[in-house]
């Protein structure tokens, strides 16, 4: 019992330190510090930087979610902790 | 039919949906009353925070406010959306498993004191109110425009309809009604967006046609650049590097305050298990995203049809929606060198056009001439948006009266049935408080937003994040964390607003950082002092350690709350 909790919450910070990663990069970093050299480049017609402050973090925020939500289910199976 | 029936025919029929809600879905226990009973399904509960957190301010202000910030605008939009990945991945699921009814609970218990509890109790109520009463103020503004009634009647029929379904039904008679609320906002404001949309670039998609090409072959956002920039204003997307440092503070704090707001954590308590609670804040800001991908491209085509329609236009030839908006005040136009053209540029002295930017979503649909019965829809979604919002901060309110203050500090031995009649008791009265307080608004409610985001940023969030993460905080960390946190996000806010009494200057801020970002900077202060004074300190009793690792796994959390709770 001690062990294998241990095990499933280093695994879910892991899990919570890369989602978080990319949390950051796309806002605050694509978002904000970053965004006026991304500007630079258009995707259609958004200049890239803006585009990511108004709309591409939005999108990635959802997704990170989804993922964290399919990656945690996946491990509670695994370490036998989920609910019925 | 005009635009004027169709009102009040959709504000009828959507408000005669959410009272019979109100009266199907009525509250029989306080668990009802509080958290609906822990048995909403994840997509429900997810439609009900969206529109729990999409206010009037959201639903009617944000476009406008965008429209005229180009760019930095998107500290909202990043936000008063980022912070739900935070309470998917760092709160909702611990909280949920944790398995009582409030924010103040969880602070009082995982950190073994009453006293706790109570500066949790105070911040919560705090923010909450002060939010609330901007509803109420909302609610009135939509009635007065469009219903053509007073201000103050319009807050008083906002207060009967809220008092009915809130008092009646609880948490879950709040939930059901979100739900219709939702649906009839998200659709209200879609609707006319793709309307805009199709006029202005042939695709149907708003957030696609923000980055097509205009009917001129000429990419949108390269013409509202173009048009800016001649007017003399700065190009849209265009940013502007020595407010950097202040846009990520204000985004930081925006975020980090969401994920404190205790009406939008107390919604993860309300489904069954800790896997509803991940999935249903993924479901959330999925229904959020769709408002908030929608409105960056509702301000980029009002302010080009703004432009287009009025700019060195004949003043006697403008359209009516014009001289509508005139006549209320948020739209005036001064005639400074007798052309009688209308001169709207960036220069003060030149121009003559001023725009009150909360009009833009109730205007647009005039502006661009879309149908009557569109302009009945969106103020229909407007009322939906600040009735839901002004619904779950009323809740909280009565909550913590009825819950933390009567049944967990001033009167433990409470039975079940007085402690339901209290919450009814105090949900009513803070119905009628918030109301009389938007009739009459004090002048610095809206300052006040900023120190509601300030405060939850700097004190829960760091508070509960601690409580689940670190195993060694305690009692004495956690609060000394807290209040440095609230007193440190509260003397600047006050320091540096003029409208709340304070002598700073703009110039004076650190690195520039406004008061609405200084919450980043108060929740980091919290962080530090915590960790710091709690390794200084007594270690955590063992039943608390205890806790802290029956929270980090999912299994048992729907047994063991119900177990408490009957």
């Amino acid at each position: 019992m001690n062990k294998k909790p241990t095990t499933y919450w280093k695994t879910n910070l892991k899990y919570l330190a890369i989602l978080l990663t990319i949390w950051f990069v796309v806002s605050f970093f694509f978002g904000i510090i970053l965004a006026e050299t991304l500007n630079q480049y258009q995707i259609g017609g958004f200049p890239l930087g803006f585009w990511f402050a108004h709309q591409g973090s939005i999108y990635a925020f959802v997704i990170l979610i989804f993922v964290y939500v399919y990656l945690m289910n996946k491990l509670d199976k695994k370490f036998d902790v989920d609910e019925v | 039919m005009s635009a004027q029936t169709w009102t009040y025919i959709l504000v009828g029929v959507t408000f005669l949906i959410y009272i019979i809600i109100a009266i199907i879905t009525r509250a029989g226990s306080t668990k009802e009353f509080y958290v609906a009973g822990g048995g909403v399904n994840p997509i429900a509960n997810g439609m009900a925070t969206a529109a729990d957190w999409m206010s009037a301010a959201s639903f009617l202000s944000m476009s406008g406010l965008i429209a005229f910030m180009g760019y930095s605008g998107g500290q909202y939009l990043m936000g008063w959306t980022g912070g739900y990945v935070l309470l998917a991945l760092l709160l909702a699921p611990y909280l949920r498993k944790f398995g009582k009814f409030t924010v103040p609970d969880f602070i009082g218990e995982r950190y073994y004191s009453k006293n706790a509890r109570l500066i949790a109790l105070i911040c919560a109520l705090f923010i909450s109110f002060t939010y609330v009463v901007g509803q109420m103020k909302g609610v009135g503004v939509a009635f007065a425009r469009f219903l053509n009634v007073p201000f103050d009647t319009g807050v008083l029929i906002g207060i009967g309809i809220v008092f009915f379904y809130a008092v009646l039904g609880g948490m879950k008679g709040i939930t059901y009604t979100q739900v219709a609320q939702f649906c009839v906002l998200i659709f209200a404001f879609t609707v006319p967006a793709i309307f805009i949309s199709l006029q202005m670039t042939g695709n149907p998609v708003p957030q696609l046609g923000l980055g097509s090409k205009g009917t001129d072959g000429v990419y949108l956002l390269e013409r509202l650049n173009q048009l800016s920039v001649d007017l003399g204003f700065d190009a849209y997307t265009s940013i502007d590097r020595s407010n950097l440092i202040n846009m990520f503070f204000i985004t930081g704090a925006l975020m980090f305050g969401t994920a404190g707001l205790p009406h939008v954590i107390v919604r993860f308590f309300t489904v069954p298990r800790v896997k509803d609670a991940r999935i249903s804040a993924g479901w959330a800001l999925l229904f959020i995203a769709i408002l908030y991908t929608t409105a960056p491209a509702v301000a980029v085509f009002a302010r080009t049809n703004i432009i287009d329609t009025l700019s060195n236009s004949s003043y006697a030839d403008v359209p009516q929606w014009f001289t509508n908006w005139e006549n209320t005040g948020l739209l005036s136009f001064e005639d400074k060198n007798n052309d009688g053209k209308i001169q709207y540029v960036a220069d003060e002295n030149i121009n003559e056009l001023t725009i009150d930017r909360d009009i833009i979503v109730l205007a647009n649909p005039e502006i661009a001439n879309l149908p009557a019965w569109v302009i009945g829809l969106v103020v229909a979604g407007g009322l939906a948006a600040a009735l839901s919002t002004a619904a779950g901060l009323l809740l909280v309110i009565s909550t913590s009266i009825s819950h933390d203050l009567l049944k967990n500090y001033l009167r433990p031995d409470i039975s079940e049935k007085g402690e339901l009649f209290a919450a009814r008791v105090s949900i009513a009265v803070a119905v009628m408080a918030a109301g009389l307080a938007g009739l009459n608004p004090p002048g610095f409610v809206a300052q006040v937003v900023a120190l509601a985001f300030g405060l939850a940023a700097s004190s829960f969030f760091p508070a509960i994040i601690l409580g689940i993460f670190d195993k060694r905080m305690n009692r004495e960390g956690a609060m000394s964390g807290m209040i440095i946190g609230i007193l440190f996000t509260a003397s600047y806010i006050i320091y540096f607003k003029p409208q709340l009494g304070g002598p700073g200057l703009p110039e004076d801020f650190w690195w520039g950082i406004s008061p609405e970002g200084i919450g980043t900077l108060g929740m980091i202060f919290n962080f530090i002092i915590a960790l710091i004074v709690s390794r200084l300190t007594e270690a955590p009793p063992k039943e608390v350690v205890e806790l802290t690792e029956r929270i980090r796994t999912p299994r048992g959390g729907s047994q063991v709350s119900s177990g408490q709770m009957h």
